[in-house]
């Protein structure tokens, strides 16, 4: 028989500073990605590396979709964790082009710069939220509720006398036959 | 009396409002001694699905005491005890004779908004949304039932309200999941979500006789329950669902696949397309995100069946109907036909193949349905099922 629990005290997550930074980031993402989006031209030869326009709206892309994440979602750890995996990529993008030999390396360095200090504030604020959310590890143990007189397995086909409706049988042809199907001769329905 | 009334996303709130009356000589009043909680109320919570008003009273899993009764009524009295279901139904229309309750062609107040979007009505839902006609929802003291001699179901005493309650929506949900699978005794059945209507799928495709059920879901205590029931558990934030599927079907797919889940899939980085579709939503490209239709689709044994009760509400992306269709699929779904099943489901439980109340995991106050909704979406607290007690 199921025990009721009694409702406990309750107290709503207070707005905490996580929170506030994860909006910042939100709306951080979501004009850089816009700047990616329509400016990728300009950005590109600004860095020296013309032939990575496509690449750099792609990045643009995915920055508004984590910055629509972040900003629309309830907990938006998910996202801000999201943002840490995108600073990666672009790190390792940038890295790339300065090994690149047409890139204007002292931009391509200052971008990199960028990109550093903003992932140092993503991962702050991705770890805060993650401990934030980390209830107190209380373990609830349902393993006694089966709502059945006896063991599951004592307990398959008990209501085999079910006769299910016209309407909701799969159609025969779907149904295992008992016996061989013989090409080009149906057996009939059962 | 006192209702829980919807004012937007995140805000229910329990005001006082004027008491129910008879409108109509079919309706009847009760008074109300238990309620509940649904997953599909999250939906409204959320805000993810269209038509609701400022002010409307939620609630569609309603049991209590007849108090009044219209002057045509002539099978209720006062004093029965009744389970309400959530479909409200004429009992005389063409789609109520062949049992197609939640497609009632009558009882919708704004058929014609419900056509609008849908191309046709379907019935009159209590506390959900205008599209099915705007009925003041059971989360209060008392209810109005429109159609009563039809929309409701007499119950016996002897049996406690939390034993009947949910024949109102969630036992008859996951006992129509499982039928229209039409389970084989050679049959795996995959079930994608062990909340409440998980849970009773679970019962229920074990009952009428499934060779294996697995279920899918990432919440531990929701997991231990459906274990419980016999179900072999997949946590989706620790394993391949897909692989593990196929692993336990050496490598065949389940044949029936039920979608306990609906439009608020979780939104993982595990699955890229929740996020993206959790980001189009936010601009209002898609309404829902279908993650576990495309899971089901995509691992379902060829021949097999597709069992939709998780609700959806508007547009879908990338859909891998390819799949459905050179696979042969059948797709079945819609809300439940509740009182269909209602009355073998009645004798089941009297006669103790099952006691649904084994997934209350709170019991309040309607005062305190508020934080209710909160703990309950949330799954704080080890929160499954919330039952309120208005009186
Ligand atoms: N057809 C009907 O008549 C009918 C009736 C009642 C409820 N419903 C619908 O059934 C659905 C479930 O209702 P509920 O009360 O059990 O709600 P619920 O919100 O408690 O349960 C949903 C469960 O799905 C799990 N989940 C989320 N994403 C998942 C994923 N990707 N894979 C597997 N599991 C995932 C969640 O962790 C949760 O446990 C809802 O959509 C509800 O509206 C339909
Ligand atoms: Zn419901
Ligand atoms: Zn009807």
């Amino acid at each position: 028989m199921a025990r009721h629990r009694q409702m406990q005290s309750y107290k709503t997550r207070s707005q905490g500073s996580a929170e506030t930074l994860a909006r910042g980031l939100g709306w951080f993402s979501l004009v850089l990605g816009a700047a990616e989006l329509f400016g990728a031209k300009s950005m590109a030869s600004w860095l020296g590396v013309e032939r990575q326009e496509g690449l750099i709206r792609a990045y643009g892309a995915r920055e508004v979709a984590t910055g629509i994440g972040i900003l629309s979602q309830r907990d938006p750890t998910a996202w801000v964790w999201g943002r840490v995996a995108g600073d990666a990529l672009d790190l390792a993008t940038l890295g790339n082009a300065l090994r690149d030999r047409h890139a204007h390396h002292d931009r391509v360095a200052l971008a990199f710069g960028a990109v550093a200090g903003v992932t140092v504030l993503d991962v702050v604020c991705a770890n805060a939220l993650t401990g934030q959310n980390a209830q107190p590890a209380r373990r609830f143990d349902y393993s006694d509720r089966s709502g059945l007189p006896r063991p599951p397995n004592q307990m398959r086909g008990a209501a085999r006398d079910f006769e299910v409706p016209r309407d909701m049988r799969i159609p025969d042809a779907l149904r295992p036959y008992r016996q061989p199907q013989r090409i080009g001769r149906p057996q009939p329905s059962m | 009396m006192k209702a829980l009334r919807w004012y937007g996303k995140g805000d229910i709130r329990c005001e006082t409002v004027l008491d129910p009356q008879i409108e109509e000589p079919r309706d009847a009043i009760i008074k109300v001694t238990s309620c509940a909680i649904c997953g599909s109320d999250l939906h409204l919570y959320d805000h993810f699905m269209p038509g609701m008003q400022k002010g409307d009273i939620m609630g569609h899993e309603t049991m209590g005491e007849v108090v009044e009764i219209g002057s045509s009524i002539k099978n209720l009295k006062v004093g029965d005890r009744v389970v309400i279901p959530f479909t409200i139904i004429c009992g005389e229309c063409e789609q109520c004779r062949r049992g197609n309750f939640s497609v009632c062609e009558r009882t919708n107040r704004n058929a014609n908004l419900a056509a609008k979007v849908f191309g046709h009505t379907t019935a009159g839902l209590f506390g959900y949304t205008h599209l099915t006609g705007g009925y003041p929802g059971g989360q209060a003291e008392y209810l109005r039932v429109p159609y009563a001699d039809t929309t409701h179901i007499k119950v016996p005493d002897g049996l406690r309200d939390e034993q009947l309650l949910f024949l109102s929506d969630i036992f008859p949900t996951g006992w129509q999941a499982a039928v229209q699978c039409d389970i084989e005794p050679t049959d795996t059945v995959a079930i994608w979500g062990a909340g409440p209507v998980g849970q009773m799928a679970i019962r229920s495709a074990l009952l009428l006789g499934a060779k294996q059920v697995i279920v899918i879901d990432c919440v531990p205590e929701r997991l231990s329950m459906a274990q419980a029931g016999g179900a072999i558990p997949i946590d989706f934030q620790e394993e391949s669902v897909i692989e593990r599927l196929n692993e336990l079907t050496r490598g065949r797919g389940p044949e029936k696949c039920i979608d306990a889940v609906g439009l608020e899939a979780h939104v993982s980085m595990k699955h890229p397309d929740t996020v993206l579709d959790r980001a189009k939503q936010a601009v209002m490209l898609e309404t829902d995100r279908p993650h576990v239709l495309r899971e089901m689709m995509y691992v379902c044994r060829p021949a097999g069946v597709l069992s939709v009760p998780g609700v959806y509400g508007g547009l879908l992306d990338k859909i891998p109907f390819g799949a459905v269709m050179n696979k042969g699929l059948t797709i079945r779904t819609g809300q439940t036909h509740v009182n269909r099943w209602t009355d073998d489901l009645l004798r089941r439980i009297q006669e103790g193949q099952i006691d649904p109340s084994f997934v209350i995991t709170h019991t309040v106050a309607l005062e305190e349905g508020p934080q209710m909704y909160e703990t309950f979406r949330d799954k704080k607290d080890g929160c499954i099922k919330v039952v309120l007690k208005p009186h």
